[in-house]
């Protein structure tokens, strides 16, 4: 009974900011229109990377293709850049003793608005931007996953890094407690993590050495992972791995964002917000 | 002097109602409605006259302050304001009105007082010598001796608005628009910048129109008033005019806008 | 006590020059930034890397590949410092109109309005954004760099050519922001779409645009002209052409500015006439 209204609690976040997203629906066009545009720009200039040295490259171009339109269609799940400055500006302008009045943790309440946020956008703006990448002529266009078992793991990763990037999403809202410049944290954290998130140039792109590393961060547990599952050209054993490390990188990234919240709103209570 | 006749302003805005189904419609198919912000609004303000603008929210208060700064393009209808259209020739215009927006800041968050003001100076050109004159006139009026050399956000909203009711005379315009300079005043404040304003008009003769909320502005400030409702003049008299027998005034408004249905 | 209607001493009849006034505006802007001088720190530490990252980028792929379509690693660097300089330059200035949205929404727009000297300065003047010196220090490294190792054979004219790039490319992209601030004019949803324009074309400028593809470069040369502040002018630098024509194009990129200015005061007028 209790726990069942608990969940309704995060249910009616969750609503309130999906019907918020959906109303912006200009938003959603332009974000469709600047992500269809990155994504081509992205793979004309791989196409000519491909044009000059062919053997090069670590994957087929086909899947590299596939894993751009991917990454654009689904740009608003597994980015970790888009934090809400609403959030910011609760803790940074003290409005979070409204927050902490309500009989909700901060942890849940704000991973629940996120999750929101994420999908609300990511269902508007990924159909459209996947169509015109099934449309495109051939060396361009998109390919689905070879079998029915593929595509389910790729879903199943696809949860899991939206999960880990939305978990280390709290790390730097609870981050923004301690520090005195939220913009700044925020604005070294976006470039880093994009970039180890091969948010700049897919993973598999990297020298060998550096790829090795970033493949065991949790940076690659976001959107690396899935959109390599979904071409199928990954043997099992390396599925499976991906798929664990995720699981892993998920866990410790839950416990290290909800203590570091319970702490921070402890500091709240203390000193008055 | 201030004229405007019969002038009208309408917009056009986008509905948005509630609830999921209507979210995904809206992303469709979208539904405007034309709000008229002010209908064949008419009346003539004198030089050296204190006039309070009142009316519900949403009744063309602001529309009528924007219009007379020369920020917004009536539909229809003239205006005039000492013989210059405002939303013709901008930049003359403003250079001889001052304008306060009770809601907001025009000094600059950061640094103090007296950069912002050191700025409008060349924004507005004004020449050593009359702003010299100009900001120890206005020194020693509002008291700003010791808040000149603090940074806008460290002041309290009293001080700033004592602060920004300074900026908008350094150039010393004829014509001040007041639009709700007491928002959220504490009660000495609020003398204070009543005292101010009465003052000013008295030494200057300058023109001043005030929307306000608050009828105790009215009763210190102005003998006339001009109500204003669903953007249409409503009455446009004095304080005895309204008044009965022994009501206070906030009673006397009340009932002046239910009687009128506002 | 006062003669109420007494005359003022005489208005000041010299107008500041807009040139003094903006000085003024940057001078505030800088003070107020040293209010948070940590924050400041930070933010001009995040910019580097925002473009630092690209760079990686650049280099991690030539790693793997050597060079990309005749360009070398040393060219790709001269064209990426070229266009994020040129980006910096117009966001640190003409900042005011790329976070101009907020000015309509909180209707400061309006402050601006009763304000007698040109819409235009005044919104240059309400944001200098010191903090793009970070992205700046990151083309200036690149430069050093890149300048003496990409084969160049540098001359008078190339030299110019250079400085025209940096002057036309500027230009460019302050029109651009131009352009997205009219566009708060009409709309405050969906303005997202002209970053394609603006930071798109500074993180994917960094190759020559015929990289894109031919139909990029007629899109670059006559729809928004980023080909005439690099690709033409970097063909000259690097020998690729020798055409002297080439050096001046980027001057031609000024011309852009007229067009985004008649869309901002389009803008302006519509402001005037609807008031939101």
């Amino acid at each position: 009974m209790k726990s069942g209204f608990t969940i309704r609690k995060y249910q009616s976040f969750f609503r309130l900011r999906f019907v918020m997203g959906l109303q912006y629906r200009a938003a959603a066009l332009a974000g469709i229109t600047t992500q269809f545009a990155w994504g081509f720009l992205a793979i004309m200039a791989f196409s000519a990377f491909y044009e000059t040295d062919p053997a090069a490259f670590p994957m087929s171009f086909q899947d590299t293709v596939t894993y751009i339109w991917l990454q654009q269609a689904f740009l608003a799940l597994f980015n970790t850049w888009m934090l809400e400055n609403e959030i910011f500006d609760t803790i940074s302008g003290g409005n979070i003793a409204y927050e902490l009045c309500r009989p909700i943790r901060i942890y849940n309440m704000w991973i629940a608005r996120s999750l929101a946020n994420r999908f609300s956008r990511a269902v508007l703006r990924c159909l459209p931007i996947l169509i015109v990448a099934f449309l495109v002529p051939a060396p361009y266009r998109m390919v689905l996953p070879p079998d029915v078992p593929t595509f389910l793991l790729f879903v199943l990763s696809a949860v899991l890094g939206t999960s880990v990037a939305t978990a280390f999403c709290m790390i730097v809202y609870g981050l923004t407690f301690f520090t005195i410049s939220p913009q700044g944290v925020r604005i070294l954290f976006a470039s880093l993590v994009d970039f180890l998130a091969g948010g700049i140039i897919p993973i598999p792109f990297m020298p060998d050495g550096v790829r090795r590393v970033m493949e065991l961060l949790p940076f690659a547990s976001m959107q690396n992972a899935p959109l390599r599952i979904f071409t199928g050209s990954l043997s099992a054993q390396e599925t499976a791995r991906m798929l664990g490390l995720q699981f892993f990188w998920l866990i410790a990234l839950v416990l290290i964002g909800s203590s570091l919240c319970r702490v921070a709103e402890r500091k709240a209570c203390i000193q008055g917000g | 002097m201030i004229t405007m006749e019969n002038v009208s302003k309408s917009y056009k805005v986008a509905k948005r109602n509630a609830g999921f189904g209507e979210a995904v419609k809206s992303l469709f198919h979208r539904e405007y409605e034309t709000i008229h912000a002010l209908k064949n609004v008419s009346f003539t303000i004198g030089d050296g006259e204190m006039v309070g603008y009142i009316g519900p929210n949403g009744a063309g208060k602001s529309s009528t302050i924007k219009i007379l700064s020369g920020i917004l393009t009536p539909d229809g209808g003239t205006v005039l304001v000492d013989g210059r259209v405002p939303y013709k020739d901008r930049i003359r215009h403003v250079k001889e009105i001052g304008v306060v927006f009770g809601q907001r800041s025009q000094l600059w968050w950061d640094i103090p007082v007296i950069d912002s003001f050191e700025l409008l100076k060349d924004i507005y050109s004004i020449s050593p010598q009359s702003y010299k004159q100009n900001l120890e006139e206005l020194t020693d009026l509002l008291d700003l001796k010791e808040l000149l050399r603090s940074p806008t956000r460290q002041l309290s909203l009293g001080q700033r608005m004592r602060c920004e009711l300074a900026a908008s005379l350094l150039h010393d315009p004829k014509i001040l628009f007041l639009d709700e300079p007491t928002i959220g005043l504490d009660a000495v404040s609020k003398l204070a910048v009543r005292e101010f304003i009465r003052k000013r008009n008295k030494l200057h003769g300058t023109t001043v129109l005030l929307t306000t909320h608050d009828m105790q502005d009215i009763e210190a400030l102005s003998d006339r008033i001009i109500l204003i409702g669903k953007g249409e003049i409503l009455m446009d008299g004095t304080l005895d005019d309204i008044k009965k027998g022994n009501e206070t005034i906030d009673e006397t408004v009340a009932e002046l806008y239910r009687s009128f249905d506002v | 006590m006062k003669n109420p209607f007494s005359e003022k001493p005489i208005r000041s009849t010299k107008k500041t020059s807009a040139l003094k006034l903006w000085m003024r505006y940057v001078g505030i802007n800088v003070r107020c930034a040293m209010q948070y001088k940590m924050s400041f720190f930070m933010m001009v530490l995040g910019q580097f890397f925002v473009s630092f990252s690209v760079f990686l980028g650049i280099y991690f792929m030539f790693q793997r590949f050597h060079s990309v379509k005749g360009y070398s690693y040393n060219e790709v660097l001269l064209c990426y410092a070229t266009i994020l300089m040129e980006f910096s330059l117009a966001e640190m200035t003409a900042r005011g109109f790329d976070s101009f949205s907020s000015m309509v929404r909180t209707g400061s727009f309006d402050q601006v309005l009763v304000r007698p000297r040109n819409e235009v300065l005044q919104v240059l003047g309400s944001k200098f954004e010191l903090t793009r010196i970070g992205r700046m220090l990151q083309a200036l490294l690149m430069f050093v760099y890149a300048i003496p190792r990409c084969g160049v054979d540098w001359n008078f004219a190339k030299a110019v050519t250079l400085l025209f790039m940096l002057i036309g490319g500027t230009a460019l992209f302050s029109g651009i922001f131009m352009i997205y601030a009219a566009f708060c004019f009409f709309t405050l949803e969906g303005l997202e779409f002209m970053n394609v324009f603006t930071d798109g074309a500074k993180e994917h400028g960094k190759y020559p645009i015929d990289v894109y593809g031919k139909k990029m470069l007629l899109f670059g040369t006559f729809f928004v002209p980023y080909a005439l502040v690099q690709y033409y002018p970097l063909c000259y630098v690097i020998g690729k052409s020798d055409n002297p024509l080439y050096i001046f194009l980027p001057l031609l990129a000024i011309l852009f500015l007229i067009p985004s200015y008649l869309f901002w005061r389009f803008g302006v007028r519509r402001y005037c006439s609807s008031g939101s």
